[in-house]
């Protein structure tokens, strides 16, 4: 039974592999993509409950037992991430066709496209430090053949730069993974979490685990290594920015969330003390970014930082309502960017242009659009009842009781400056005299069904937070007791 | 522009033979003995770009008519099909097993399963060196 938490990993990797196969018959392998999609989906629930009802399930692959073997972990927050992932995945393979050119379709996009959730459902499975750094190659080389599908010039001039950053910064892991391999003899991450604990941290554990909190803070965007993200989010198709902008700097912030809960938590005087305050200069640049410019997609991308910030924030409480905030903040902003991207990117098509000065009273056009985007602004600036007011109603509360006063007041401000950030999109493209353009009607429903369902999945998650928020508080229990994690890996 | 390379080819005509036949017993030895999938498909790669160095691209590509970009997926599809065959035991993902056969000729031979995930790998291997050689061969 074990062999199910490897499920997720393999099914878009076979369907990426055979995609290669007939990736000309593009009738055939958007219908098989989306089959496969579904049924990936389909499959994650059902490990979800599985792991709800018998607890989290280990797989110790080609039988070699843990610590020597390379285990496959999927514990409660894993196989929520992998859903989420799926969900997004579903939505942003049916939007693909209506946003993609026949010959950016033909040229492998599926393939990459799976090889990317391949990739991401890995870094969520993974019980092994060195085994994250592969899936985290996999979506990597996945993310550099989304980014430059197309080949335009200025995708050309910013994938460059991502790529190189990433090159950089994936040296720099497997230096660092080196580095802990020689001081703790191992890089199943259920032992490394033992053995820190075990000579209680000293300063050269410390000193690691900075530098791979700075390895996993360039693929999170945190200030001060968030520069690169913006423009090279934009630059590639509004599904490629989608998926870039739900599931990248997600996966970042996981290997933050795990690693800085089960393995340095000993030294949370220099570790956690310098995640708040970059949690607090994330939010504020990022939003500084995002009130800076007219460009509609820039302005959702930027706002990926300050989210990045405010589950950072969580970490670095590392209190109950803390991590849980996080984990609650992690799902929820996930699927609002994933919808964000994807209306953002429609809201671009039928006007014909992303730049606010030139647009104006959409609305009149796209009832619909424009009220979705408009509840889509108040779920990712969190007022209540929808989700990113759970999520950051748990962090301000973590904040409260740290009697951390200052991120607290600055959350606060982000999140009316976010807000604000959102709102001169809703006035300035959807307000306004009725415009002069070519109204398609039929192109805006094909185009704006995924959004439809992924935002009422977010409104669910806010409005239904009830039925999630036992879950996420097992999730925190899970996470802040290292040692059930360790032992249900290593099985003492 | 071409050069009288009348050395260059006879001898890749001997030596082609020689990495193609020693890549191959990397790829069979490789699962418990120095060698492996990996180097044994960078040799094929090296002995079949020597090829193509010596006798031009339009003839190796009759002799062999392979679309190399091809062989990478199906490379892998073996590789992964090795570890879905555990699914079908009910063993941990990737587990591998062997066994003594009597082959006619051979004798006693121990096969594993390991071999079949390395015939992967070195189909994976040959067709993405050469795709990517020859994309860069064919830019000018």
């Amino acid at each position: 039974m074990s062999n199910i938490a490897v499920l997720p990993i393999l099914i878009p990797l076979v369907a990426g592999i055979i995609t290669i196969f007939f990736h000309k018959k593009i009738k055939a392998v958007r219908f098989f993509a989306k089959l496969v999609t579904l049924l990936n989906l389909g499959v994650a629930v059902w490990i979800g409950y599985y792991v709800i009802q018998n607890g989290t399930v280990v797989l110790e692959t080609g039988d070699w037992v843990a610590p020597y073997g390379i285990v496959m972990v999927a514990d409660r927050l894993a196989i929520f991430l992998v859903i989420t992932t799926n969900i997004i995945a579903t939505a942003c393979v049916f939007f693909a066709q209506h946003s993609l050119s026949l010959k950016q379709e033909q040229f492998y996009f599926y393939t990459f496209y799976f090889l990317l959730i391949t990739g991401v459902s890995g870094a969520f499975l993974t019980g092994d430090l060195f085994n994250l750094f592969v899936f985290y190659e996999v979506l990597l080389m996945a993310s550099y053949g989304l980014v430059i599908l197309g080949g335009e010039r200025v995708q050309l001039r910013e994938s460059l730069k991502y790529v190189l950053l990433n090159l950089f910064s994936s040296m720099l892991f497997v230096t660092t993974v080196a580095f802990l391999y020689s001081v703790v003899g191992t890089i199943n991450m259920a032992q490394i979490a033992q053995r820190v604990q075990e000579v209680e941290q000293t300063g050269i554990l410390t000193t690691i685990g900075i530098v791979l909190f700075f390895v996993f803070a360039t693929k999170g965007a945190i200030f001060p290594l968030y520069f690169w993200l913006p423009k090279s989010y934009i630059v590639p198709n509004t599904v490629v920015s989608a998926l870039f902008g739900a599931l990248l700097t997600k996966v970042g912030i996981y290997s933050i969330l795990r690693t800085f809960t089960l393995m340095f938590t000993n030294d949370t005087g220099v570790t956690h003390e310098l995640f708040i305050w970059l949690a607090a200069l994330s939010m504020l640049f990022g939003v500084i970014g995002a009130l800076s410019t007219n460009n509609i997609k820039l302005i959702i991308a930027y706002n990926i930082i300050p989210a990045v910030g405010f589950m950072l924030m969580g970490i670095g409480l590392l209190n109950d309502a803390g991590i849980s905030g996080s984990v609650y903040y992690l799902i929820h902003d996930m699927i609002i960017k994933a919808a964000l991207f994807l209306m953002v990117g429609a809201l671009a098509y039928l006007a014909g242009t992303s730049d606010l000065t030139k647009m104006k009273g959409m609305i009149h056009h796209y009832p619909l659009l424009g009220w979705m985007f408009f509840i889509g602004s108040l779920v990712l600036a969190g007022i209540p009842p929808f989700s990113g007011f759970i999520g950051k109603l748990l962090l301000l509360r973590g904040g409260i009781e740290e009697e951390r006063f200052v991120i607290v007041v600055i959350g606060l401000l982000t999140s009316l400056l976010i807000l604000l950030s959102m709102m001169r999109i809703f006035m300035r493209g959807f307000w306004g005299e009725k415009p002069d353009i070519k109204v398609q009607p039929k192109q805006a429903r094909k185009l704006m069904m995924p959004a439809v369902f992924l935002l009422t999945l977010s409104i669910i998650l806010g409005i239904g937070a009830e039925w999630f928020y036992p879950h996420v508080d097992t999730i925190t229990t899970e996470l802040l007791d290292q040692g059930s994690y360790i032992d249900s890996v290593l099985k003492e | 522009m071409r050069t009288n390379d009348l050395i260059f080819r006879t001898t890749t005509s001997l030596i082609a033979f020689i990495l193609l036949g020693f890549s191959f017993y990397l790829l069979l030895a490789g699962h418990n003995a120095p060698g492996g999938g990996f180097i044994g498909g960078l040799m094929t790669a090296a002995a079949i770009l020597l090829m193509y160095m010596a006798y031009g691209f339009e003839a190796i590509r009759k002799i062999i008519p392979v679309n190399f970009k091809m062989v990478i997926p199906t490379g892998l599809f073996i590789a992964v099909l090795t570890g879905i065959g555990s699914f079908v035991f009910d063993q941990p993902f990737l587990s591998q097993t062997y066994g003594h056969f009597h082959l006619p000729i051979l004798g006693d031979v121990e096969l594993a399963t390991a071999m079949i995930f390395d015939l992967g790998v070195y189909l994976t291997v040959v067709g993405v060196t050469l795709t990517i050689m020859l994309t860069i061969a064919n830019d000018s």
